[in-house]
């Protein structure tokens, strides 16, 4: 499997992205400049933490308009997987593939620690290899996580079983503890939290690989 | 000689979102004894100026797009335009 890890000016996720996928999991993995119009041939997108063109106007306001993200929007529309991790998640809503906004966090602060989630369903091709409810803690490092969308969507997305994660102990005001979502056809998966922080055992934690795991299987199972 | 056509974005938070740094300001204010200030809303503001010669029905128009699709996010803002002429 083939991952295409996205790079935008200021991205600095990029190569624990890289990393985790090549060196954690063994699978193939290559950056796509932010400037390209194609993605290649990739079986993933990774959108990756950072701050894209420093987060100006808006975190991802700026990426949204990227030449390489009219391409990510196909790629999803086409059925591929996209996962965007912090300030991927907040490039995602955005350019609109997943619902809602992610502002300031409540008490303003940018927050840098490990936080316990509880995985809200496995029933997802970032998700099927964790078990409802299970546990897993990953690092945060945001300074505009606050998930929040109207009662409607928020509604919705819990209708269609699309929270992927929760927070155990809420560190930022996100609406009904959510620390990611899922889009409606479960191809697109935006997390605040940072799995590929949680790859390798140096880390202190490899509970991130079993997104990553996840998506192998998912693709190994469509393939 | 006139003065460029130029256009003024106020963008906020909808009343429905939370606002962390103008509670915070609030606070700021309440503890320098500011007690007549009863709440306090953060936006932002930008100033557009506009190419001379461009049609201001036009540009209104355009400055709305701008404003919808790029200084705004209208999942979770309001924003209004003026567009300034002297």
């Amino acid at each position: 499997m083939k991952f295409g890890v996205v790079v935008f000016p200021g991205s600095n996720c990029d190569h624990d992205a890289l990393y985790s996928v090549s060196q954690n999991l063994g699978e193939q993995a290559g950056f796509i400049w932010h400037d390209s119009t194609e993605l290649g041939l990739v079986d993933a997108v990774v959108l990756p933490g950072g701050f894209s063109y420093g987060d100006y106007l808006r975190c991802g306001a700026i990426a949204k308009f990227s030449p390489v993200m009219a391409a990510v929007k196909k790629f999803a529309a086409g059925g591929g997987l996209v996962l965007g991790i912090c300030n991927g998640f907040q490039i995602l809503v955005e350019c609109g593939l997943l619902p809602g906004a992610l502002i300031r966090n409540r008490d303003l602060k940018f927050i840098c620690k490990p936080v316990e989630l509880v995985t809200a369903t496995a029933n997802s091709p970032f998700t099927n290899r964790a078990l409802e409810g299970q546990k897993l803690t990953f690092p945060i490092a945001h300074g505009e996580g606050c998930y929040v969308a109207d009662q409607r969507t928020l509604d919705q997305l819990e209708a269609e079983d699309r929270v992927a994660f929760r927070y155990v102990n809420n560190p930022n005001g996100s609406a009904r503890d959510i620390a990611g979502i899922l889009s409606r056809e479960r191809n697109v998966l935006g997390l605040m939290p940072h799995p590929e922080r949680a790859a390798d055992p140096l880390m202190g934690s490899v509970d991130g690989l079993v997104v990553f795991r996840s998506m192998v299987a998912a693709f190994a199972c469509a393939g | 000689m006139k003065e460029p056509m130029k256009a003024r974005v106020y963008v906020s938070f909808k009343s429905t979102v939370l606002d962390p740094q103008g509670q915070t300001i609030h606070a700021a204010l309440a503890s320098l004894g500011h007690s007549s200030i009863a709440a306090v809303r953060q936006g932002k503001f930008f100033e557009l100026t506009l190419t001379p010669g461009v049609d201001r029905a036009a540009a209104t128009a355009e400055i709305e797009q701008i404003a919808q699709d790029v200084l705004a996010n209208p999942v979770i803002e309001d924003y209004r335009v003026e567009i300034i002429e002297d």
